[in-house]
C-alpha cells in the first residue's frame, strides 16, 4: 500500500482547493457562521454533484465514480484546510452505512449528490460504542431523540441506525433543534423523532460507518493542522519585533519544527488509514484507532500554536485562527477522544490494561 | 534497468561464483567488479548506474543465496559517509584506490570532524593543516570518532586558512590512521564502554594527493558527508514493533504483574508515537524512491531520538526494582551498538546519545525550520569575521 498521493488525487486536491478558495474564503466562512444558514448548501451541491465528491467511494453500478475512500480522504484534507461548512462527513458516514448495510435503492441518488443523506448519531460517539438504544422502531415509524448530531441540518434524508436496521426518515418528518456549538463551522443539532415515518433501507452497518468517519476525520484533522502550520510560518516570516522577523528567533523556530514533524507523521498515519479503508485491509481497525489517537492531538496543537504565535491578532474574532481552533478541539472529541482510541488500540494490538 | 534485469544479473553472477566455495573476500571483490555492490554507483566503481531504490532487490537476492555480506554495520561510516563523498568530490584515481576495499570491508573508515571546541558549530574547528612542499602538516584534536581504533583511513576536515571566515578556510583530506603522529585513545561514555575515541594529530604529514576537493572548499565537501549521515541514521525499513517499543511491548505482555493504569496510557501514547514515526519513515522511503527528495531524513532522526529517550525511560520505570540494576559498567570496545542484547539501563543511557550524535536535535530543529519551512536564519555574528578573530 502506497502512502503517497496519486496524480489523480493531486489533481482533485488542486481543483477542490481552487473551488474552496473562491467560494469559501475565510471572510465568507466567518460571515456565514452567524447567519441563519451556517452550512453552505450551494457549495455542498457543487462539490457533491459537479465535483462528484458524493460518489467517489460508490461503485459504478450504483451510479458512483468507482474510485475509493482514498479520494474522499484527500478531499477531506481540503475541507479541513478551509474549515469548509459542508456536511461531507455526515454524508460520508451515511454512504458507508448504506454500502456496508446492503442498500441499493437510496445509493444512486446519494452517489449522484441529488439526495444528501446524513447518518444520525451523537458526534461524540466513541469507538466500540454500541448502536444507540435511544431510538425505537415500531410499525414503520421511529420514536426517540439523538443529541449533538453533526451535519444533519442540511440533510434531505436522515439515516437512523437502530439495533434492527438502518432507517431512512425524511428530514421534514423529524424535529431538528440547532445547538450553539463550539465548532462554528460544523454546528450540531438535536434530533427528535416522534412516530416519524421511517423505512428500513439496510442493516445497521454501524461499525463500518464509525470506522469510515474516524478515518476521514483524521484526514480532515491533517488539513486543519497543515493550514495552521502554513499560516503560522508565513506570519512568522513577515511579523517584525525587536528589529527582526520573529521567525528568526530560535524559541519559535523549534516549536514550528516540532509541529512540522508531527504534521509529517500525521500525513503518513492519515494516508495509512485512508488506504486501509479503501482496500478494506485487515489492519483497518488498528489504522483508524492509530489515526485518531495521533491526528486529533496534532490538529489541536497546531491550532493552539497558531493562536499563540499570532499573538494578539490570533485572539480576535476577525482573524480566522479561532475557526480552526474550534474545529480542531471539536474534532478531537468527535468520534472519540484520542484516549478512547488509545484504549481501543490496546485491545487490538494485545496490550491489555492493568 | 529494472528489478528483473538485476535479478538476472545476480543469478548469472552466482552461477559463476559459488559463495559456498569462494573465499569471502574474493567473492565480495568479484561482486564489486561485476557492478553488483552498490548498484547506483557508476560502472567500474562497484555499480551499474541503476536506481538506488532497487538496491534491496540485489541485496535480498544475494542473501537468499547464502552469500556473505560486507558487514554493513561495521563499515557504516565508510559506506554511508566516506563513499558518497569520495564519489562526488574525489579524483578518478582516489575513487579507484579507495572505493573497492571500502565496500568489501577490507579497509575501515572513520570520521575526523568534531573537536572539543567545535561540535554543533563544526565549521569553527581548529585543527590546522599547514602546507609543506607537496605535503600538509596537520595538528589538532578530534573527538567522538567511532571506529578510529580499527580504521585504516579517516575523512578529515582541517583549517588551511585562518585568515578568512570560518566556512571558507577549510579543506577535506583522507588521513592515514597509521601515519606517524596519529594517536587514538578510547573515550569512555556514560554507558561504561567506549564506542568512540579521541584522536590526537601531532605534525601528521598528509600528501596533497590525499586531499578531497579543492583547498578552501572543505565545507562544501563536508556537506555531502553530513547529508548522507542523517539519511543513514534515520532511514532503515522496519516492521511494526521492531524498534525499542517492541521490547517494552513484549515486557508488558509477558509481565502482567508490572502493569498499572497510569503506565498503560503512557505505553499506548508511546506505541502510537512509535507507529506514527514508523509510518512517516516508510512514507519518506516511498518519496525518495519516487524521486521526491525531502528533508524528512532530518525529521526521522529528530523523531527517533525523542522517541527512544521516552520509551527507554518508560521501560526502566515499568520494571521498577529491576530498573535499579545495570548489566555491566566495564570498559569495553564494541564495534556495533547492540541495544537489544543489553539491559534496560543501557538502553536508557545509550538513547541519550541519539539526540546528540549526527547533529543534535536542536540543530536538526534549526535545519527543519530554515530549510523546510523557510524561516529566516538567526542573525549571525561570525560569518564575515576571519576565523582567527572569533572568540573561543
Amino acid at each position: 500500500m502506497s502512502l503517497l498521493y496519486s496524480d489523480v488525487e493531486e489533481e482533485l486536491r488542486s481543483s477542490v482547493r481552487q473551488l474552496l478558495a473562491s467560494r469559501a474564503p475565510a471572510a465568507t466562512v466567518l460571515a456565514r457562521v452567524e447567519s441563519a444558514e451556517p452550512y453552505d448548501r450551494n457549495l455542498w451541491r457543487t462539490l457533491a454533484v459537479d465535483v462528484g465528491c458524493a460518489g467517489f467511494a460508490v461503485p459504478e453500478k450504483f451510479g458512483g465514480a468507482g474510485a475509493s475512500w482514498r479520494e474522499v480522504a484527500t478531499v477531506a484534507e481540503e475541507f479541513g484546510r478551509a474549515v469548509a461548512p459542508v456536511p461531507y462527513l455526515g454524508a460520508a458516514m451515511a454512504t458507508a452505512a448504506l454500502l456496508a448495510g446492503g442498500d441499493e435503492d437510496l445509493l444512486p441518488a446519494v452517489a449522484a449528490g441529488e439526495t444528501t443523506a446524513v447518518l444520525v448519531l451523537p458526534f461524540a460517539t466513541p469507538p466500540r460504542a454500541p448502536v444507540p438504544a435511544a431510538v425505537q422502531a415500531a410499525d414503520g415509524a421511529l420514536t426517540g431523540a439523538v443529541t449533538g448530531v453533526a451535519d444533519v441540518l442540511t440533510a434531505d434524508v436522515l439515516l437512523v441506525p437502530t439495533a434492527e436496521g438502518l432507517w431512512a426518515v425524511d428530514a421534514a418528518d423529524a424535529r431538528l433543534t440547532p445547538l450553539t456549538s463550539l465548532d462554528l463551522t460544523r454546528p450540531l443539532a438535536d434530533v427528535v423523532l416522534d412516530a416519524s415515518p421511517a423505512r428500513r433501507v439496510a442493516d445497521p452497518a454501524w461499525e463500518a460507518a464509525l470506522a469510515t468517519g474516524a478515518a476521514l476525520l483524521a484526514s480532515e484533522q491533517l488539513g486543519v493542522a497543515q493550514w495552521c502550520l502554513d499560516t503560522t510560518v508565513e506570519y512568522l516570516k513577515t511579523r517584525h519585533q525587536f528589529g527582526r522577523p520573529i521567525g528568526s528567533f530560535q524559541a519559535l523556530k523549534h516549536r514550528l519544527a516540532e509541529l512540522w514533524v508531527a504534521v509529517t507523521q500525521a500525513r503518513a498515519v492519515a494516508r495509512y488509514a485512508a488506504g486501509c479503508l479503501a482496500d478494506d485491509d485487515a489492519d483497518l481497525a488498528v489504522a483508524v484507532a492509530l489515526a485518531q489517537a495521533h491526528c486529533g492531538p496534532v490538529a489541536v496543537r497546531a491550532a493552539e500554536e497558531c493562536v499563540q504565535l499570532h499573538g494578539g491578532i490570533g485572539f480576535t474574532w476577525e482573524y480566522p485562527a479561532h475557526l480552526y481552533l474550534k474545529r480542531a478541539k471539536a474534532d478531537a472529541i468527535a468520534l472519540g477522544t484520542a484516549e478512547r482510541h488509545r484504549s481501543a488500540l490496546a485491545g487490538l494490538v494485545d496490550l491489555p490494561p492493568a | 534497468m529494472d528489478a528483473d534485469e538485476l535479478r538476472r544479473r545476480v543469478r548469472e553472477f552466482l552461477a559463476g561464483h559459488d559463495p559456498a566455495t569462494r573465499d569471502r573476500l574474493s567473492f565480495l571483490q568479484e561482486r564489486f567488479d561485476a557492478g553488483l555492490a552498490w548498484i547506483s554507483y557508476p560502472p567500474g566503481l562497484g555499480g551499474l548506474g541503476a536506481p538506488r531504490a532497487l538496491q534491496p532487490v540485489v541485496d535480498n537476492e544475494f542473501a537468499a543465496a547464502g552469500a556473505p555480506d560486507n558487514t554493513p554495520l561495521r563499515i557504516g561510516i565508510g559506506l554511508g559517509m566516506a563513499a558518497p563523498t569520495i564519489l562526488r568530490h574525489g579524483t578518478d584515481e582516489q575513487r579507484r584506490r579507495y572505493l573497492r576495499p571500502l565496500w568489501t570491508g577490507e579497509e575501515v573508515w572513520c570520521q575526523l570532524f568534531s573537536e572539543p571546541g567545535a561540535g554543533s558549530d563544526l565549521a569553527a574547528l581548529a585543527t590546522r593543516a599547514v602546507p609543506d612542499g607537496d605535503d600538509w602538516i596537520v595538528t589538532g584534536k578530534k573527538v567522538w570518532t567511532s571506529m578510529a581504533h580499527e580504521a585504516r583511513f579517516g575523512i578529515l576536515l582541517a583549517r588551511t586558512d585562518p585568515d578568512v571566515p570560518k566556512h571558507a578556510g577549510l579543506t577535506y583530506f583522507v588521513c592515514y590512521m597509521t601515519a606517524p603522529g596519529v594517536e587514538v585513545r578510547p573515550l569512555r561514555q556514560i554507558t561504561g564502554e567506549a564506542e568512540f575515541n579521541e584522536v590526537f594529530l601531532t605534525d601528521v604529514r598528509i600528501p596533497d594527493s590525499h586531499r578531497l576537493g579543492a583547498v578552501g572548499e572543505g565545507w562544501q565537501v563536508a556537506r555531502t558527508t553530513l547529508m548522507n549521515e542523517r539519511v543513514a541514521i534515520g532511514g532503515g525499513a522496519t516492521p511494526r514493533e521492531s524498534g525499542m517499543i517492541g521490547v517494552v511491548a513484549r515486557t508488558w505482555r509477558e509481565r502482567p504483574e508490572l502493569r498499572t493504569p497510569g503506565q498503560h496510557d503512557t505505553l499506548m501514547r508511546l506505541w502510537v508515537a512509535a507507529e506514527a514515526a514508523r509510518l512517516a519513515a516508510q512514507r519518506l522511503r516511498e518519496q525518495l524512491a519516487a524521486g521526491q527528495p525531502g528533508a524528512e531524513g532530518s525529521a526521522a532522526k529528530y523523531a527517533y531520538a525523542k522517541l527512544n529517550a521516552e520509551i527507554s525511560g518508560f521501560e526502566l520505570e515499568l520494571l521498577g526494582a529491576a530498573g535499579l540494576r545495570y548489566d555491566d559498567w566495564s570498559m569495553r570496545r564494541p564495534s556495533i551498538v547492540d541495544w537489544k542484547e543489553r539491559s534496560p539501563g543501557y538502553r536508557y543511557l545509550r538513547a541519550k546519545g541519539n539526540s546528540i550524535e549526527g547533529g543534535t536535535s536542536e540543530i536538526l530543529a534549526n535545519i527543519i525550520a530554515e530549510r523546510v519551512l523557510g524561516l529566516p536564519a538567526e542573525p549571525r555574528v561570525d560569518v564575515a569575521v576571519p576565523w582567527k578573530d572569533l572568540p573561543r
